[in-house]
């Protein structure tokens, strides 16, 4: 890139915010040891131009600069930077081929372990122990629900989200093959539903960050949709030998259903389950269910 | 690409009249299309006079091929010219937004990129479209007369407007031209 002495303030300009953005993660990484550099660019850039817009900052450097010095903006910047989207039983074959083809298995364990790898704000880890509670498995099971957004996490533990969300989850929940309504596992209060407490017994929610993070626990299934999709090639790759060495031999797991593994050499070690959902088996074990 | 409400039948004449050597990448982001991004392909496959295809994460843009965009998620193009998607918040409603896509696949092909908004019922793409024409690309937006559905044509030429505005039968041959060397 060339120094070409324009201005800050002249007509924004694409190389001048690359710049920026670099400087952005390089502050967050020395400053408050967060390490977006191996986040894929396109939409981490989208993001931080984001916050720029909804923190009014007028620039990156900018927010760069709060970064530094105003104190609590951490939590903002991590919160904008971070995806809590999803929805209850999204993809509901993935829902459903995990009860009819992973937990049969899985229940020949005396003691299942889950890790849900970003957990965001819970919405999958309440329809995974819903689901397990229903196969019967829920008692001796154990999920770790983590996530590097500490916010995010708060707001999985208390399992509230928008009463609007409620119709599509249950359809959801019905196309996975849910026995009972998903009515009986919430209540509703003005415009918003809270998910039975009890389907949190058995979950420890943690702090855990796929980047920097180690393994912290022996796993029979991983699930881990939609997170990869934000990494770069080398970290996708670092971040599946982290799953590969915390799962037990035979162990699932599970990605989003668009994810592809075609670049990350430490996908050899999985062996497809159901290819097209990608559900995944370690170690060279004939698939599931066949 | 991008289009929306009617989209479906727009783009299939429209690719039916691509000169079959063009030898650029091209990336379709419809709002309309199918949950199931396979059926979508098969359906404008049987019209294209390229190759109709999924794009898939991680993988490069192809050059002479058509890439859909799977429903559900944000498609973007990298820096590096490789797909992206993401699961972030909808950005005018839709996911996938061709907002998203036209931004990113602007930073990452500046001056060389045809932007062509169609048919559409909301107004996604006009700002992706206006990134596109900041950067030195080119804006072919559909005349919303033509249009079945003039909003997402109308909000295009409103926010960004275009270097050209013509009715759908006349944009093919134009990208011919445009691209083939």
């Amino acid at each position: 890139m060339k120094p070409d002495g324009r201005p800050a303030e002249s007509v924004p300009d694409v190389a001048l915010e690359d710049i920026e953005v670099e400087l952005f993660v390089r502050a967050l990484q020395l400053g408050h040891g967060y390490d977006f550099s191996q986040y894929s660019p396109a939409s981490l850039k989208r993001r931080v131009l984001q916050l720029v817009q909804t923190q009014q900052t007028g620039t990156i450097s900018e927010l760069t600069a709060r970064l530094l010095h105003e104190a609590g903006f951490l939590q903002t910047v991590l919160e904008g930077l971070s995806v809590p989207v999803s929805e209850m039983f999204r993809d509901p074959d993935v829902f459903r081929t995990l009860r009819e083809q992973v937990f049969p298995l899985l229940a020949s364990y005396p003691q299942i372990n889950i890790w849900q790898a970003g957990c965001a704000h819970g919405q999958e880890v309440y329809s995974l122990a819903i689901l397990l509670e229903e196969a019967g498995l829920y008692e001796r099971t154990q999920i770790y629900a983590t996530d590097f957004n500490e916010s995010a996490l708060r707001h999985a533990q208390e399992g509230i989200y928008p009463a609007k969300e409620a119709q599509l989850w249950s359809r959801n929940y019905l196309a996975a093959g849910g026995s009972h309504t998903l009515a009986d596992y919430y209540s509703a209060r003005y415009e918003l539903i809270k998910l039975d407490q009890r389907l949190r017994r058995n979950v420890i929610f943690a702090n855990h960050n796929l980047v920097t993070d180690e393994v912290f626990c022996e796993a029979h299934l991983v699930l881990c949709r939609n997170v990869l999709i934000y990494f770069s090639d080398p970290l996708q790759d670092r971040t599946l030998a982290l799953f590969r060495d915390s799962l037990v031999r035979g162990g699932f797991l599970c990605l989003g259903t668009r994810e592809s593994l075609d670049f990350a050499p430490s996908a050899a070690d999985f062996v497809p389950v159901d290819t097209g959902l990608r559900i995944y088996r370690l170690g060279p074990r004939t698939p599931a269910g066949e | 690409m991008g289009c929306s409400a009617g989209g479906l039948s727009a783009l299939e004449s429209l690719l039916a009249a691509l000169d079959p050597q063009l030898p650029q990448p091209l990336v379709v982001c419809c709002h309309t299309g199918s949950a199931n991004v396979d059926l979508l392909c098969e359906l404008l496959a049987g019209h294209s006079t390229l190759p109709v295809i999924e794009a898939r994460e991680r993988e490069p843009l192809q050059p002479g091929m058509v890439h859909i965009a799977p429903s559900g998620y944000h498609l973007l193009v990298e820096p590096d010219r490789r797909f992206a998607l993401s699961v972030d918040p909808r950005v005018s409603f839709a996911r996938p937004s061709i907002d998203v896509l036209f931004d990113s696949a602007a930073e990452a092909y500046r001056d060389t990129l045809v932007g062509v908004v169609l048919t559409g019922a909301n107004k996604d793409g006009a700002e992706g479209l206006a990134t596109i024409r900041r950067l030195g690309g080119v804006a072919i937006v559909q005349e919303p007369g033509d249009a079945e559905s003039p909003v997402m044509p109308q909000a295009a030429l409103d926010h960004a407007g275009a270097d050209h505005r013509l009715p759908l039968a006349a944009i093919a041959p134009l990208l011919n031209r445009l691209c083939l060397p």
